[in-house]
């Protein structure tokens, strides 16, 4: 029950796009066709569910028994850094096919600030590994029906009469403005 | 390009977020009201010109291929420091902005500053320019959150002067995407005047 409202909660009722503001430079960024914001989201998925994992191990671990806590900026970019290039690495070594997809949009994940806030409130919310998990795998969920939904409209609005001073990214903001209208008639539902 | 170009480019010409589309995290998720979004204006400030100052002085020292993750941890100690001191100075504003302190790491405007023009000017410049961006960044960022505060509660700076309940959405995330839409059509439109 717990891991429901969990999922349930991440992904309507806070997305975190569309209500939380984290991850706005890729969800404006690369919406502009349904494939590659497809792709986008498989690649924010794998990247936040392991980064929420190492970064969990390493606050327990590492930083509260050493009483660290206040390097944990820093200790999670530079985790989330490098383990972006270790994922990169290893995917073209074992899968290519899943690198030829995903492997234009990896090195974009670390200045993504979904995946570094994920990791961060996974910590404030006292979460265990386990919830901590599911918390990240129900964003990334979350991240990407937002961003297919936004690409979905974008690549229609393309071929609309626009006024002139509205095209491009205007318009694509008042777009997000409706959509996160929409999302608001989640709220209370957990 | 003298000196003083390089302080006002950040204005108007090359608005980090009308312009140049920077750092829309922060300007989306902070601006509920004008406090909140100078608070963050000038946390964003101080790290973007000791950044821009830093990399600036060490450029000759780093190897290229990992100038990247120098950068991020350059930037993320003054973020540590300026997440610190607010902590125990700014205690309210540092409540309401939350997780967008952090966040500041990863605000690709400091970031892209740091490799587009501090890895590549002297000392002075990178400084000017910090601080002329920095500044960019807080009047968008004021702007933004003064006519959300005004269009939502009816206040300005917390004064209240419309009395009742005003059109709430404005202060809900969605009034955050359409006012900052109509903004950049607004300055689309002086810009090309």
């Amino acid at each position: 029950m717990e891991y429901f409202v969990i999922i349930i909660g991440s992904i309507f009722v806070s997305n975190i796009v569309l209500t939380q503001f984290l991850g706005i430079c890729p969800f404006l960024g690369v919406s502009g066709k349904l494939s590659t914001s497809i792709g986008m989201g498989g690649a924010v998925l794998f990247v936040m569910t392991i980064a929420t994992m190492v970064t969990w191990v390493a606050q327990y671990y590492i930083l509260n028994p050493l009483g660290l806590g206040f390097m944990q900026t820093i200790v999670f970019i530079l985790v989330i850094a490098s383990l972006v290039q270790m994922v990169e690495i290893i995917l073209k070594k074992i899968s290519p096919s899943l690198f030829q997809a995903l492997g234009v949009f990896l090195p974009l994940i670390t200045t993504n600030c979904a995946v570094l806030g994920v990791a961060i409130l996974t910590i404030q919310k006292d979460f265990n590994l386990l919830e901590g998990v599911v918390y990240a795998i129900a964003n990334a969920i979350g991240f990407t029906l937002a961003i297919v939904l936004f690409a979905g409209i974008r690549e229609h609005l393309d071929t609309m009469d626009v006024p002139r001073l509205m095209r491009g990214v205007p318009i694509a903001l008042v777009v997000a403005g409706i959509l996160a209208l929409a999302f608001m008639g989640f709220t209370g539902l957990v | 390009m003298n000196q003083l170009q390089n302080f006002t480019k950040g204005f108007i010409k090359e608005n980090p977020v009308f312009v140049l589309l920077l750092g829309m995290c922060p300007t989306l998720g902070v601006t509920t009201s004008a406090v909140n979004c100078l608070g963050m204006g000038l946390a964003t400030t101080f790290v973007l010109v000791m950044s821009n100052l830093v990399v600036s002085v060490v450029k000759s020292q780093i190897p290229d291929k990992v100038r990247i993750p120098a950068f991020i941890i350059i930037i993320a100690s003054f973020v540590t420091i300026v997440e610190l001191t607010m902590q125990a100075y700014v205690p309210a504003l540092f409540d309401s902005l939350g997780l967008f302190i952090p966040l500041i790491v990863v605000n690709c405007l400091v970031l892209g500053r740091a490799e587009a023009f501090a890895s590549k000017n002297n000392i002075g410049s990178s400084l000017i320019d910090g601080l002329g961006m920095g500044l960019g960044f807080s009047f968008a960022l004021t702007l933004l959150g003064g006519l959300r505060e005004i269009l939502g509660s009816g206040a300005f700076f917390g004064f209240k002067f419309l009395p009742g309940d005003n059109m709430l959405v404005f202060v809900l995330a969605p009034g955050a995407f359409i006012v900052l839409g109509y903004l950049i059509a607004l300055i689309n439109k002086l810009r090309k005047a």
